[in-house]
């Protein structure tokens, strides 16, 4: 192969890029759930497309380390793709789709189905890192809320979906409150996903490239999903397996099959579905459809 | 041998050394209380200026730069090495003041400042605060049931990034160190965060982490 014309810095941000992104996400851990704001630089692809996650990782990644990128769970969709061959190419670094080999998981709006372990990094690709934005839309204002711990807000918006609805009618981007202390947007994973940050062995970063914002989840925090004593939060579920491996408890993506509007509820983890499916196989068992 | 000194190098391998040490400090400024080494290659390759360790030398190159004023205790300074090296390799102003800095680089940890007269941040922004860099030997830390090496520098530590409870060595501390952590924890989210280095490892403690002594101290 032709050498490249262009050499890119190991992780193709610059070191000082890199010392500004590693402090912010030093203070994100110390202070967690914290929007640490930061410069964010250019990258090799549109604001709003994992530019913030793009930059966690490359100031944390090296060529030790196993990356995985998923995208809504899926490992085979553009954005995972280009992702995953943009760190091969700027850090030489290893990828999978394994969940369990991973050391580093990029990921856009899913946490996997297999738990995460001791050791492993997750990093959000974040578009609104501000839980209160759409209750105030004034930066000076939600950063003087979060400085006083002022969060009727975001309750009084709870209460007034049960008012109205009978029911909390956010399923992805729900509330949490990490430790006890600040009110975090878990970036827009659905709220099935939700119960899986609390007490998490992983450490979880979370990057805003277009917000500018980087924050963190250490391990073994409490990340309590908002609700009331009476109507506490519930995680989404579903009725049925999957149709393609049978595993239940997972969360499901809608596939349209014909014009006549025909659906299937297939696993949006890729990894998992695999996984589960070649097991169901070596015992020789048939998959209920 | 000072004028030598001075140009001691960095690290070998600029980009990938400081990677290594930064995944050593985030490590464990996640998990605090744990031990983390630094990557053998920058243990073998990196020499830092006496009396400034291995390890606490590759830290302020990973985190160090001209956006980071730095302050250095008493021993550090004294050989005018340190601050030369420093100021080559990361461009950091060397400050008179430690409340004014963002790093506080400690050789003699009985005589660190005190931990509440550094910059701690707002309630709006307590992450422009001091992170405090303290050489110090790592001891090891016993397991809950068994009696410490060191009982007056043991804390119980709890907070997240600890699975339940953990214990914690710091040798070497002035006495008012545990009174100086527990107003620093109490005003949260204001505050500052330690990270311990011995020569080949790095331990840390974030502001969340609260400390308390072990049962049966005199205090």
């Amino acid at each position: 192969m032709a050498e490249p014309r262009i050499v890119y810095n190991e992780g193709y941000l610059d070191e000082q890029t890199k010392r500004v992104v590693r402090r912010a996400l030093l203070k994100g851990v110390a202070v967690p759930g914290f929007q640490v704001p930061f410069a964010s630089r250019e990258v090799p692809m549109p604001r709003g497309w994992g530019t913030g996650g793009v930059q966690v990782t490359a100031a944390v990644i090296g060529p030790e380390d196993t990356l995985k990128v998923i995208d809504q769970g899926a490992d085979d969709t553009t954005n995972a793709v280009s992702i995953r061959q943009f760190f091969e190419k700027v850090v030489n670094v290893h990828t999978t789709t394994h969940t369990e080999a991973a050391t580093i998981i990029q990921t856009r709006h899913r946490i996997p189905e297999t738990p995460l372990a001791e050791g492993q990094i997750m990093v959000y690709q974040v578009p609104i890192p501000e839980p209160l934005r759409f209750l105030e839309p004034r930066e000076t204002e939600t950063r003087r809320l979060h400085a006083l711990e002022e969060y009727g807000l975001m309750y009084v918006k709870l209460y007034e979906d049960i008012a109205r609805y009978g029911h909390f009618v956010t399923t992805y981007d729900y509330p949490v409150m990490v430790n006890g202390r600040y009110v975090t947007a878990p970036s827009p994973i659905p709220s099935f996903d939700n119960p899986k940050m609390h007490q998490s062995p992983a450490l979880q970063l979370f990057g805003a490239g277009r917000e500018k914002r980087i924050y963190a989840i250490p391990p073994y925090t409490d990340v309590e999903s908002l609700g009331f004593e009476d109507y506490p939060f519930e995680p989404q579920r579903f009725e049925q397996p999957c149709q393609i491996c049978g595993a239940e408890d997972v969360y499901l993506d809608e596939v349209v099959m014909d014009d006549a509007g025909a659906v299937m509820y297939v696993c949006s983890d890729t990894d998992y579905c695999q996984k589960t499916a070649e097991a169901a196989a070596a015992a020789g068992q048939e998959i209920p459809v | 041998m000072r004028a030598a000194e001075n140009y001691l190098p960095g690290f070998a391998d600029p980009v990938h050394d400081a990677q290594q040490t930064f995944r050593a400090v985030l490590e464990a400024m996640s998990r605090p209380g744990t031990t983390y080494e630094v990557a053998p290659a920058v243990q073998e390759t990196l020499r830092a200026p006496g009396p400034l360790g291995a390890a606490a030398g590759a830290v302020i190159l990973t985190l160090c730069d001209e956006q980071t004023p730095v302050w250095l205790d008493d021993q550090l300074r004294e050989t005018g090495t340190v601050e030369s090296w420093l100021r080559f390799h990361t461009g950091a102003r060397i400050v008179e003041d430690p409340a004014e800095a963002m790093f506080v680089v400690v050789a003699d940890p009985a005589h660190a400042p005190d931990l509440n007269a550094l910059a701690c941040g707002t309630d709006e922004e307590p992450h422009i605060s001091a992170t405090v860099v303290i050489d110090t030997p790592a001891l090891d830390t016993p397991a809950l049931d068994m009696p410490p090496a060191d009982p007056a520098a043991t804390f119980r530590i709890a907070g997240p990034g600890i699975k339940g409870q953990a214990t914690l060595t710091i040798a070497g501390l002035g006495a008012g160190f545990l009174d100086q952590w527990q107003v620093n924890h109490s005003r949260f989210p204001r505050g500052v965060d330690l990270i311990l280095t011995d020569h080949t490892s790095v331990r840390a403690l974030p502001r969340t982490t609260e400390l308390t002594a072990l049962e049966g101290r005199a205090h």
